[in-house]
């Protein structure tokens, strides 16, 4: 389905960049994506897809100390 | 790590809700969850039956389609009637109805209306019609902004002469603004949008926070995003000490996309902007530079565009919805008369309309 929803961003990995232009995979899909608002975006990086464009990349690091704190025991 | 399965894994999430049951305090608390994502999501994956009764989720007013003016879409529409122009769209916007007619129906009358994923999509079509004129209906908020913009950049580059951009973008913080001052809304907190942070940054959140003393939380869409950020949200209260947390950090920084802010600011200028529900909001969108109005639908066919009307269509209240004034089973029109099959207005046509999420999911 085409349908769009508005602010919906995929993660996706970089398999190539060609100038502007990236070649991302997510799972089976495939996409040509525009890079032009990131700078220094390397092969295996995920980034986030918004309409065709990268809108930013993921950090990996964040993402783990995202998970860490959910994971941590809370006390209240 | 794939940025999905770990944000969707069950065990985090039941025990965040566990979490968030062990410090909910007993007293009801109005959270708005100002993107049609959230919403959508939030329902979605049925987070509600995993809170405590006492949250009430308020449905805000970031789904694009649902704020775009009737003048905007009877304004595409009268466009898509001209045989020399073929509208490119995004899909939801095929069916919202205006005021006597909807692109979905024009199309079944022959009308040129396709539906694109991107922006950039448009270029490659008007390349391969030079004998048509393309219009690219351009709306969405900060998220969708600087996509729009580059497109429009590469149109000029190329020295594409039969593109065109119908747009109605809107920015998120002055109608979060507008929503402060309405003292009928009674609002606790703000879900803040993922992806608009991602291009603003969590900084202009800030006088949210400081200056009217309610708690904010820049959220992402899977469901342990969505509950670490309530989770948040309630720490915030129950401390009594209102920031900006910053729930999303594999995304979005303090100051957000800075080249994606330099793109759109090259193409667009803030101006005011009329909002569904809200009226017309000071500096609370984007129109196209003059540099760019060759580009600009509304300066090249200036014949064309629709009279201002009135929005309220046969009890639709659609309005109050987006102001998060009403719940949407509060409308007469529910369910009955307003479908997802027979939407009588834009939130409900839209997936990341409340109407059309509440409807599907409850």
């Amino acid at each position: 389905m085409r349908s769009l929803r508005m602010c919906l961003g995929i993660p996706m990995k970089v398999r190539k960049i060609n100038g502007d232009f990236a070649e991302v995979e997510s799972g089976r899909l495939l996409r040509t994506i525009n890079i032009q608002m990131l700078s220094g975006l390397k092969t295996g990086d995920y980034v986030l897809v918004h309409v065709g464009f990268a809108i930013q990349k993921v950090d990996p690091q964040r993402a783990k100390e995202t998970l860490r704190l959910v994971d941590e025991p809370r006390t209240f | 790590m794939k940025y999905v399965d770990e944000f969707r894994n069950s065990k985090r999430v039941l025990k965040i809700a566990d979490s968030i049951k062990a410090i909910t305090p007993h007293k009801s608390i109005n959270i708005m969850e100002v993107c049609g994502t959230h919403t959508q999501n939030f329902h979605r994956f049925g987070l509600a039956k995993l809170l405590p009764k006492n949250i009430r989720f308020i449905s805000g007013p970031g789904c694009p389609i649902c704020v775009s003016s009737q003048r905007y879409i009877d304004t595409a529409i009268i466009l898509s009637r001209r045989k020399d122009i073929i509208i490119l769209t995004f899909g939801d916007m095929l069916r919202i109805p205006g005021s006597s007619s909807s692109l979905e129906k024009e199309r079944a009358e022959g009308a040129n209306v396709s539906i694109v994923y991107s922006p950039l999509e448009a270029l490659t079509i008007a390349k391969i019609n030079p004998d048509r004129k393309i219009i690219f209906l351009g709306i969405g908020f900060e998220t969708t902004a600087p996509a729009i913009a580059l497109s429009i950049i590469a149109a000029k580059k190329a020295r594409i002469k039969n593109i065109f951009f119908l747009t109605s973008l809107k920015l998120v913080l002055p109608v979060m603004r507008y929503l402060l001052l309405d003292k009928r809304l009674k609002l606790d907190a703000f879900l803040c949008p993922g992806h608009v942070s991602a291009i603003i940054g969590t900084k202009g959140y800030e006088f949210i926070a400081k200056k009217y003393k309610i708690p904010c939380c820049v959220t992402g869409f899977e469901p342990l995003d969505i509950l670490e950020g309530i989770y948040l949200i309630l720490k915030q209260i129950r401390s009594n000490k209102p920031e900006v947390a910053n729930q999303y950090t594999r995304v979005v920084t303090k100051t957000g996309n800075l080249k994606a802010k330099r793109i759109i600011s090259r193409v667009f200028k803030k101006s005011s902007a009329d909002w569904r529900g809200f009226g017309n909001i000071y500096n609370s969108g984007l129109k196209i530079r003059t540099e760019f109005s060759l580009f600009d639908a509304e300066k090249v066919f200036p014949n064309s565009l629709a009279a201002f009307t009135l929005e309220s269509t046969k009890g639709c209240l659609c309005g109050d919805v987006l102001k998060g004034l009403i719940n949407p089973d509060n409308c007469p029109l529910f369910g009955k008369a307003c479908t997802p099959d027979n939407p009588v207005g834009p939130c409900m046509v839209s997936n990341e309309g409340a109407c059309n999420a509440y409807f599907r999911y409850r």
